[in-house]
């Protein structure tokens, strides 16, 4: 190879076989910016004529600190970075940070609170679900389920917006509870959505799933076994596509999870058609679950009454001498936690996605860690994509359903 | 303590002298960096601890006697349970043997917790920065590296934050 | 009375040079597809039903930055981003213009750090900023709008 081709190897030279150093095969850089890769993905391509022979992913351009970051700030300034990680899973990040945050302080969650949690989580389970189907499919060349994804997801949006006022990066869910109480028209505002989504799900369906163009491209392409998914760690609908019905909200239950009556879809493919149907499937059980939360929502206070770690309400500062007391201290310096480490999960869209905190007894944390699901299973495309061509490579990726905010954080 | 982590938890206890602690129902062994990977191996075959799920890195500096410790949580699918081992290491370019011939899903791990802390990992095919470019300097995620803040503009100090700013050409 | 009143009914419609130009570069400005992060699913929302994009003579969004006017840098700009960034802004023909999209593109967002700089004109000349984290669809189109307004005043002498 030339002086020029190995310098921009930039050390990847230990990754590729001998047929790429003599000039047999063809090193080509899929960039960082490219329509298909879903965010600023780079992969370096090892080509025999059209076929992949190795695929080396190179991450980092989305890089943002998070963690260091989090460790300037109190508890509660600190969640608004968690939104920004997986910014298509913003109420789930909330979720597991303060999951994580209400186990080392040993804090109540009530139950209205809790169901509302389950609520919003499932709907934006349906939403990034949704913005997957609209993006593979787009990849695969469906361009109109896009359009239809993107009308579906405008309602979600309008959804999160009446609880909290903004449309993605909502932190509504709060260490001890919400933020505030749902407004009046949520509980009319969602049965209307779960109503029509159903046969809106059946249009997707009749677009693709019996496409023999969309079979000819998903079929077979990107297998992966069990042995393998556990051997890397892989879980979410990756693992569920290929055979092992594991999910953390019927494993590990949280949040009340275990009243509720769902089944976990799996398929036993290994490909992408098998994860695709998995997905679909998982947005009809979401329905299901957000149905019967709405039913079974009690009423009561949505935030724990454990003031040393809970702000106290607005109309309860105007009245009493300790709410004064309380608010101001929480605001200006912050709670104290045990000192401790915890680890909280919580089953994401893409995977198992878990929060690590580590306190020394100050109010900010000392150590904020987050097990993204998209990290850890984007370590398998080197598997999958060994013997494909150039164009299954795009169907991959968009099937793996990576976030790059949740990679590189 | 369940009772499901029993054999494993008294197993490590006896053979490599693990320290237990456990806090809000989760169970940490302490070892030390002698018998990390055969403390991994013995989880992985003989108690059926199948899965890493992730490799992560905790910096005490000032405190030099451990400097580091090194977590892994190891997950049985079989008992549905999680074990996290804790490494101590001291100084200030600390090496470990690598875990990738366990799990082979902790390579990316290592490589962020070489990239972000500075501790090596001998026997790794790959050790090289992944999320930061290839040539930056230093490990930002040590407690002795500057977060590189930048100064918030306010009308008071407008235009000697504006002289520090790069601007492009053109 | 000028040539407007004698060959209105003919159909011929007289304007300057200057108008007429500018009126061509805003009608069908195309973008480059730069989403980044948050703000880029902001952007596949403006550009789908609800908000239409099309109407601006936006609707493709090409990934190639030989044949795009407006970059619309949506999201976070990491340190290890920054040289591609700037290379794909080499390569778009001139004219061209740039649109920083969202906080975190135009002064560093809520990420004061070492890994994102700190606005996104530390290497690329910016003509629009638009607040927001991540603005709102229509916040994103009137920033389109007010793009178009300035190359409308723009002069021959300071055309590129």
């Amino acid at each position: 190879m030339t002086e020029q081709q190995l310098f921009e190897m930039g050390g990847m030279e230990h990754l590729f076989s001998e047929r790429a150093m003599r000039g047999e095969t063809m090193v080509l850089n899929m960039g960082p910016q490219h329509p298909s890769t879903h965010g600023v993905l780079r992969l370096v391509l090892e080509l025999d004529g059209e076929i992949v022979q190795n695929c080396v992913p190179d991450i980092g351009f989305l890089h943002t600190g998070v963690e260091k970051n989090m460790e300037g700030k109190t508890y509660q300034k600190a969640e608004v970075m968690t939104d920004r990680l997986d910014y298509m899973n913003t109420i789930g990040n909330n979720l597991v940070y303060c999951m994580a945050v209400e186990k080392l302080c040993d804090l109540d969650v009530p139950p209205r609170a809790q169901g509302i949690r389950v609520i919003l989580a499932e709907l934006q389970r349906i939403a990034s679900h949704l913005l997957w189907l609209g993006t593979s499919a787009l990849d695969l060349a469906a361009m109109s389920v896009f359009l239809y994804a993107m009308r579906e997801r405008e309602m979600i949006m309008d959804i999160f917006e009446l609880v909290s006022g903004q449309r993605m990066m909502t932190t509504y869910i709060r260490p001890g509870g919400l933020w505030r109480d749902v407004p009046v028209e949520f509980e009319q505002t969602v049965r209307e959505f779960i109503r029509i989504l159903p046969k809106r799900i059946d249009e997707y369906e009749s677009l693709l799933t019996k496409n023999p163009l969309f079979i000819e491209r998903t079929i077979g392409i990107g297998k992966i076994s069990v042995e393998d998914c556990i051997r890397w760690g892989v879980t979410g609908p990756v693992l569920r596509g290929s055979g092992m019905g594991f999910d953390l909200r019927k494993v590990h239950p949280y949040m009340g999870y275990e009243q509720y009556d769902f089944n976990i879809p799996t398929e036993t493919g290994g490909d992408i058609n098998a994860r695709y149907k998995v997905r679909v499937q998982e947005m009809r059980e979401s329905i299901r679950i957000v149905e019967q939360a709405l039913d079974k929502l009690p009423l009561g206070p949505v935030r724990s009454n454990n003031r040393k770690y809970v702000p106290p309400p607005r109309s309860e500062i105007g009245t009493s001498m300790e709410a004064l007391i309380h608010h101001f201290k929480l605001w200006t310096e912050g709670f104290t936690p045990p000192v401790g480490s915890v680890y909280a999960v919580t089953e994401s869209p893409r995977g198992e996605l878990g929060c690590f905190l580590e306190s020394d007894g100050s109010p900010k944390p000392y150590r904020v860690h987050f097990k993204t699901p998209s990290f850890t299973n984007l370590q398998i495309m080197p598997l999958l994509s060994k013997g494909h061509f150039v164009a299954d490579l795009v169907g991959i990726i968009g099937s793996i359903d990576i976030v790059l905010g949740d990679t590189d954080r | 303590m369940h009772e499901s982590y029993q054999p494993a938890v008294s197993a490590l206890q006896r053979r490599f002298g693990a320290e237990l602690r456990e806090f809000r129902d989760e169970i940490t062994l302490l070892v030390e960096p002698d018998h990390w990977i055969d403390a991994a191996t013995a989880l992985r075959d003989e108690f059926g601890f199948n899965s890493l799920e992730g490799i992560t890195a905790v910096d005490y500096w000032p405190q030099q006697t451990p400097r580091f410790h090194i977590i892994a949580h190891i997950y049985s699918f079989s008992i549905h349970k999680t074990i996290i081992l804790r490494v101590p290491l001291n100084g200030n370019s600390p090496t470990l043997p690598t875990l990738e011939t366990v799990f082979p899903n902790a390579n990316w791990h290592e490589r962020e917790v070489w990239d972000m802390f500075g501790i090596r990992f001998e026997g790794h095919g790959d050790l090289r920065r992944i999320l930061m470019p290839q040539d930056w300097q230093g490990h930002p995620q040590r407690k002795d590296y500057p977060l590189g803040y930048e100064e918030v503009q306010f009308t008071f100090n407008f235009d000697k934050i504006s002289l520090k700013k790069p601007a492009p050409r053109e | 009375m000028g040539v407007e009143q004698k060959a209105g009914n003919l159909g011929i419609v007289t304007t300057t040079l200057e108008q007429a130009v500018n009126w061509s570069r805003t009608n069908s400005m195309w973008p480059m597809l730069f989403g980044l992060a948050c703000c880029a699913i902001e952007m596949m929302a403006a550009q789908s039903a609800s908000y239409d994009l099309s109407r601006f003579g936006m609707e493709l969004m090409r990934p190639s930055p030989r044949q795009s006017d407006l970059m619309i840098v949506a999201g976070r700009v990491s340190r290890k981003m920054a040289p591609v960034l700037r290379n794909l802004y080499d390569q778009m023909p001139d004219p061209k213009w740039v649109i920083a999209m969202g906080d975190c593109a135009a002064c560093g967002g809520v990420f004061n750090n070492y890994a994102i700089m700190q606005g996104v004109d530390e290497v690329v000349p910016v003509d629009v900023y638009i607040a927001g984290c991540p603005p709102r669809p229509e916040g994103l189109i009137h920033g389109i709008i007010t793009l178009h307004e300035k190359v409308r005043k723009e002069k021959i002498h300071t055309w590129k």
